[in-house]
């Protein structure tokens, strides 16, 4: 065999002679279930980023089939609101986004499009250079920000702070993922049997969110970690509550994970948004989905500090591949990144198409990055190394 | 079904961007698509001459004289910052060329060119620490400088300084990129990622350069025992720069036809080199090494090369870290452990992710 020395073995979440007695775990249980596919969902970028990096699909069962849901804020963020940080672009404000937000198609404009018809674009790595930012200028500077709860939080505690500079406002994206996980379990026919949950995410909100959902629809949830492990751990409860025909919500993640969450994050997360309904990319209209800020913050809030004017626009039509981008059928579960005729042919990274091919959470630029192909069950038979 | 990985067509940027200039699929779709669709023919009866030329597109070119090889190869280095943790522009222009040499066989490096292009306002004092660094890296590697030319910019015409190297060497056995059979092992002469690590860090002010030093070396010595040790059966060398380990294995596998399997387990990297990486979200397989070969073996051979790597200062840390497969022809397979996937190729420089 290859030596293993120097590898990452050692690295405790990352024990590949541990995977393998999860993914046994797995093909027992998946055999005990005895019918697919089993078809599970997991709604976080970060959970695709680990599987497809770690070559974990390989290891699933057979009739195991775990897709990615609408787990990507950046992708599910709609086209008009894309078009109101262009317009407020072109306008002459200066526009502060995470580089991620930076090409993602609007109706007829990216932000990275108005970038190069003059307008003033930054790339901010979190709202703390944002804030940075408006402090080095005069200049009327607005946040665009998306994101869950994780990157909501961050914005929350800005706005409240009392050295909040005064030329500084947000335009927020950001999303709740739960009113989604509805919406994906209410599509009519959908054979999505279990969910993994976010871990990053719970660490904020706390398991016990999902209590409700997984009663209501009598489905199982299982909040797990990104390292291998994690996510392995992660499936074997989820199948474990499948096989058992359970709803109800486990905690593979407890190290960072709580029922209650992060209360104080929490309470500054709630205190500066409210729910609002609002299109999903490709998706549906999600009623709560989207975080706004609520009135007693409208300084901060950009749409009520400026007039923001989107139908100027809209009076080009968007591109004829745009039209045949399946975004929406692969963010709700319905469809891969190989079932889109564009995928790594006309849809690339240096020139997406689709939402799910800009960002780094997006399924067709993950599935790009690991080489096109993430499952290779069926391409690679054992091979044996002699040394 | 779809296809595994397609090659896509190269369709080039009407402007050149930097993506070009980074060792990946782009810089390979240029040089096809402008420099070898546009060379000139050979002239008459030169060709038998040529043992390896530009359309191979190896680490340099092979011409017969007499019954040797003369290998000649060249390299513009451009770097910022122009020193470094671990080295300087000038150790990085003579171990690139001196380097080329080597994975094409040729350890004995008859003699170097150094062109120089500085900008208006260059310190003097930089300058001499620079040649310095030149001299110390021929001397390591046995070798020096036999002519060169300066040149001067004005202010904002390029960044600092500019060099460039051409080393030729004679061998008697040329050994190109494109040897591999299925069953042929590949070793690394060492830790991978070391020298784009710490130059990104470097670069970017991201206060990890503790333990993050290049890697820039000069490898014709070490070369020189794993071809004395290994003879005809060291069939395939190649120095993982720009695009890392993962670039250079790409181009082998495609010119050899053959798959290539990399246990991801068995690369030796750095811990530095790995939490740096894990921290910025990049691939340490996709970053640039500056003072390591990968070497393609029979599999009989590979025990013995091996230990002459490890017997050698520079090569202490080589490992065998993958196989040679009947297919799929030109893909890269890595075995993570947990499964395997494709690895592709980068398309330009890795850069730290944004959130």
């Amino acid at each position: 065999m290859i030596p293993q020395e120097g590898g990452f073995a050692q690295l405790k979440f990352r024990d590949p002679a541990r995977g393998k007695a999860l993914a046994g775990e797995l093909e027992r249980l998946a055999r005990e279930i005895g019918r697919e596919p089993i078809t599970l969902m997991h709604v976080c970028g970060s959970h695709e980023q680990a599987i497809a990096r770690f070559g974990l699909r390989a290891s699933f069962p057979p009739s195991v089939d775990l897709i990615m849901g609408p787990g990507c804020p950046v992708c599910v963020t709609d086209l008009p609101e894309v078009d109101e940080a262009v317009a407020l672009a072109k306008s002459g404000v200066r526009v502060a986004t995470y580089g991620d937000m930076l090409k993602v198609p609007g109706r007829v404009l990216s932000l990275a499009d108005a970038q190069s018809e003059g307008a003033k674009v930054d790339v901010v790595y979190s709202v703390s250079q944002a804030v940075d930012l408006a402090r080095s200028t005069d200049e009327e500077v607005v946040f665009f920000s998306t994101g869950f709860e994780t990157t909501a939080v961050a914005t929350a505690a800005v706005i409240l702070s009392p050295d909040r500079p005064k030329n500084l406002s947000v335009l927020s994206a950001h999303k709740y993922i739960l009113p989604a996980m509805e919406i994906v379990a209410e599509i009519p026919g959908t054979r999505i049997e279990g969910f993994l949950g976010a871990g990053h995410a719970a660490t904020i909100t706390g398991w016990g969110i999902f209590e409700p959902f997984a009663a209501k629809y009598n489905r199982p949830v299982v909040v797990a970690g990104f390292e291998p492990l994690d996510i392995l751990a992660g499936l074997v409860k989820l199948l474990e509550m499948v096989r058992d025909g359970r709803g109800g919500v486990a905690n593979m993640y407890p190290r960072c994970v709580t029922k209650e969450g992060n209360l104080r994050a929490q309470e500054q997360l709630w205190r500066v948004f409210e729910t609002a309904g609002g299109e999903w990319r490709g998706i549906a209209f999600v009623p709560d989905g989207n975080l706004r800020i609520r009135e007693e913050f409208a300084e901060a809030d950009a749409r009520r500090r400026f007039d923001i004017d989107v139908t100027s626009l809209w009076t080009t039509e968007p591109s004829e591949l745009a039209k045949d981008c399946i975004c929406g059928a692969i963010l709700s579960g319905l469809a891969g990144p190989h079932d889109c005729p564009m995928f790594g042919k006309e849809c690339l990274p240096d020139r997406p198409i689709g939402a799910c091919m800009v960002s780094s959470e997006g399924a067709c630029r993950i599935w790009h990055q690991y080489g096109g192909r993430p499952d290779l069950r069926s391409l690679t038979p054992q091979v044996e190394v002699a040394v | 079904m779809t296809t595994l990985l397609s090659p896509r067509p190269a369709i080039l940027d009407e402007r050149i961007s930097m993506k070009y200039g980074a060792g990946g699929r782009a810089m390979r779709a240029l040089i096809e698509g402008v420099f070898l669709a546009g060379a000139a023919e050979a002239p008459e009866n030169a060709s038998e001459d040529v043992g390896i030329g530009l359309s191979a597109m190896d680490d340099g070119a092979a011409i017969r004289v007499g019954d040797r090889w003369l290998v000649i190869t060249t390299d513009s280095h451009v770097i910022h910052p122009v020193f470094f943790p671990g080295g300087d522009i000038g150790r990085l222009s003579i171990s690139g060329t001196v380097n080329d040499l080597a994975m094409m066989g040729a350890t004995e490096v008859l003699g170097l060119t150094c062109g120089v292009i500085l900008e208006e306002g260059f310190a003097l004092d930089d300058l001499r620490r620079i040649q310095a660094s030149l001299a110390d890296t021929c001397r390591e590697a046995g070798t020096t400088v036999v002519t060169g030319d300066t040149k001067v910019m004005g202010k904002g015409e390029l960044d600092g300084i500019v060099l460039n190297t051409t080393g030729i060497a004679l061998t008697d056995r040329v050994v190109p990129d494109s040897g591999l059979r299925p069953g042929d092992l590949l070793i690394v002469t060492g830790t991978i990622g070391d020298h784009g690590m710490a130059v990104m860090a470097a670069r970017h002010g991201l206060d990890l350069e503790g333990e993050l030093r290049s890697d820039v070396a000069p490898l014709n010595r070490l070369i020189r025992r794993v071809l004395v040790e290994g003879g005809e059966d060291v069939v395939a060398m190649k120095d993982p720069t720009r695009g890392g380990l993962a670039s250079a294995l790409h181009e082998m596998a495609s010119k050899a036809g053959v798959g290539i399997l990399l246990y991801e387990s068995a690369v030796p990297v750095a811990p530095a080199v790995r939490a740096a990486a894990e921290l910025l979200g990049i691939e340490p397989l996709h970053v640039a090494n500056e003072g390591k070969a990968v070497i393609g073996v029979r599999p009989n051979t590979a025990e013995r090369v091996l230990e002459a790597l490890r017997s050698h200062p520079l090569g202490r840390n080589a490992a065998i870290v993958g196989t040679c497969l009947a297919g799929p022809e030109g893909a890269l397979l890595l075995d993570t452990g947990f499964g395997r996937r494709l690895l592709a190729e980068p398309e330009g420089e890795p850069l730290p992710r944004i959130c």
